[in-house]
């Protein structure tokens, strides 16, 4: 079991296909874990691999998958982390889930989150938060809380989250796992559970970039159910790259100076990291993003205004909770989403009301997508002096349950350094880079569109160099 | 605003939305700041225009396949309460 257990994904789908390993013992294994874990990490766990499972020649080799709950999954629960799905079996399947199965990565279990991808700490799920495997009095970050503190604890060998501000990278970052979160139309949207369209991507958390880059090979492509996916351009090969000869990093002042609240143990983290990037050969110098402090608040304008929109469809019509079905339809409409949404989403959907009404479009959403332009420029212009963009991926290391929960503005500033990269819908990965005070830390690198093939190759040559150990949290 | 968006909010939780949304705002608006004039809106962040598909008719799921999901699937459709009712 426990040699199982110390298998990286690549490394057990290897096995698998050599025919050294039986893929049915390998997903009973997991399931058996996931099935007991105390972590509130599942909201559903599969009863056994399925029936037609011949994984010897498929490139994922059986190696089973958890998947945030927001990815709809025909006939098994997809409740978004809210009570007002509670209950939900979709009649179809998200594309990047199905393509995943297809390539031999079967459905393990459903992971819980924060209801719709609102949260930073897994604390506003409908179905109770999420526990750290670090430390069990901590958060594991959010949204894809569930499918990081699973692939942590060794509950599921690889997960896959949904990223709009930050989600997939700082839970990965809150938990000593990879995460990227892909160009915007990479991975087909499809059956994901929308939350804010501009933004949202899939993307995987695994333990090691080799892992996230096999998995993402398989995620990627033109998707007719999705209009805004694109045919990745060029092949997806296992990163090799053993050194950072001629890569220039840009470290932006603005994303790594006081504004930002960095952490003291995670700025040490930090400044050793990029020592490890020069020893290997890498150019660090300082760059300028100007508009990027902004960057929250027009993500807090953006983000709400089309959550409002897209959540608008849960109105006790079609699918999940009613709630005084035998008053009249607006007294119907309001009190089943009055009862289905938790205090967050409530908040979201008021801010992108307001934001989006009359008289006050142009003063905050119409300047909030301006905002979002100078960004994208100040990224181009950064990336025309520089091959990444380096910062730490979230301000802090995982903090205890309830900290940040009374002051919503303070858990927003989580993602000061990774909403910039979503606004300008450029590719970002976020890997360990050790502890501070025994909790993992994540260092971020962002590419341009398109360059998931470099970002993974130089990611993979920064761990190998840092030797992170996330073993101890599998136990 | 809270009727707009569909919602029924407690004396409450207006109240204590209020407080934090102005908090929000407050932080937010620091925007308003910036000199964006003559700046272009971003409406797409990846360089695609008109996407279409081939016009083919293909199926939809079967009408009782979506109804089995819905809170009330009345004679092939959803059946909702009547908006004349009078509200309380």
């Amino acid at each position: 079991m426990s040699e199982i257990l110390d298998l990286t994904a690549a490394a057990a789908a290897e096995r698998v296909r050599a025919g050294e390993l039986d893929p049915a013992e390998l997903f009973d294994a997991y399931r058996e874990r996931a099935a007991a874990e105390e972590l509130n990490a599942f909201t559903w766990v599969a009863d056994g691999p399925p029936a037609n499972g011949d994984y010897k020649s498929a490139p994922l080799g059986g190696v089973p998958l958890a998947v945030k709950d927001l990815f709809c999954t025909e006939g098994v629960p997809s409740q978004a982390g809210s009570k007002i799905l509670e209950g939900y079996r979709p009649p179809y399947t998200a594309t990047v889930v199905r393509k995943l199965a297809e390539a031999g990565a079967p459905l393990l279990g459903k992971t819980n989150q924060d209801e719709f991808a609102m949260g930073s700490s897994n604390e506003n799920s409908g179905f109770g938060p999420v526990l750290n495997p670090w430390d069990r009095t901590r958060v594991p970050g959010g949204s894809s809380g569930g499918s990081a503190a699973a692939v942590t604890a060794g509950l599921a060998p690889w997960a896959i989250g949904t990223d709009t501000g930050g989600s997939i990278r700082q839970p990965a970052a809150l938990c000593g796992l990879v995460g990227l979160k892909p160009t915007y139309g990479a991975c087909s949207r499809y059956g994901m559970i929308a939350f804010a369209s501009s933004l949202d991507q899939a993307g995987p958390l695994t333990r090691n970039v080799t892992d996230a880059a096999l998995l993402f090979s398989h995620m990627v492509g033109r998707d007719h159910c999705d209009s805004t996916s694109l045919a990745f351009p060029g092949e997806l090969a296992p990163p090799k790259a053993q050194d950072l000869n001629g890569i220039r990093l840009g470290v932006p002042e603005e994303l790594t100076g006081e504004g930002g609240g960095i952490e003291p143990g995670v700025r040490e983290n930090f400044e050793a990291t990029l020592k490890v990037a020069e020893r290997l050969g890498a150019s660090i110098e300082p760059c300028q993003l100007p508009h990027a402090p902004h960057a929250l608040s027009a993500y807090y304008l953006i983000a709400p205004a089309e959550a409002s929109a897209n959540l608008a469809r849960f109105d006790g019509v079609r699918y999940g909770l009613r709630v005084d079905g035998d008053k009249d339809l607006l007294t119907m409409y309001t009190h089943t989403r009055a009862a289905g949404f938790g205090p967050e989403v409530k908040r979201r959907i008021m801010l992108g009301t307001y934001a989006l009404s009359s008289g006050y479009y142009d003063a905050y959403y119409g300047t909030a997508q301006k905002v979002r332009t100078k960004i994208s420029d100040d990224f181009r212009a950064a990336f025309e002096r520089f091959d990444f963009v380096v910062t730490p991926t979230s301000p802090w290391t995982a903090f205890e349950l309830g900290a940040k929960t009374d002051d919503p503005l303070a858990m927003y500033l989580n993602d000061f350094c990774t909403v910039p990269m979503s606004l300008a819908g450029i590719p970002a990965i976020s890997i360990p880079s050790g502890l501070s005070d025994a909790l993992p830390v994540g260092f971020q690198l962002a590419g341009p569109a398109f360059s998931e093939q470099r970002l993974l190759d130089a990611a993979y040559a920064l761990e190998q160099a840092i030797g992170f150990d996330g073993s101890s949290a599998r136990r | 605003m809270a009727r707009l968006a569909r919602l029924e909010l407690s004396d409450d939780e207006v109240q204590r939305m209020a407080s934090e949304l102005s908090h929000v705002l407050d932080h937010i608006e620091k925007i308003g700041e910036l000199d964006l004039e003559g700046v272009p809106p971003t409406s797409h962040v990846v360089d695609v225009t008109n996407v279409l598909r081939q016009d083919v008719p293909v199926p939809s799921f079967p009408r009782e396949v979506i109804l089995a999901a819905a809170p009330e699937p009345l004679e092939g459709g959803f059946g909702v309460p009547s908006p004349g009712a009078s509200p309380e």
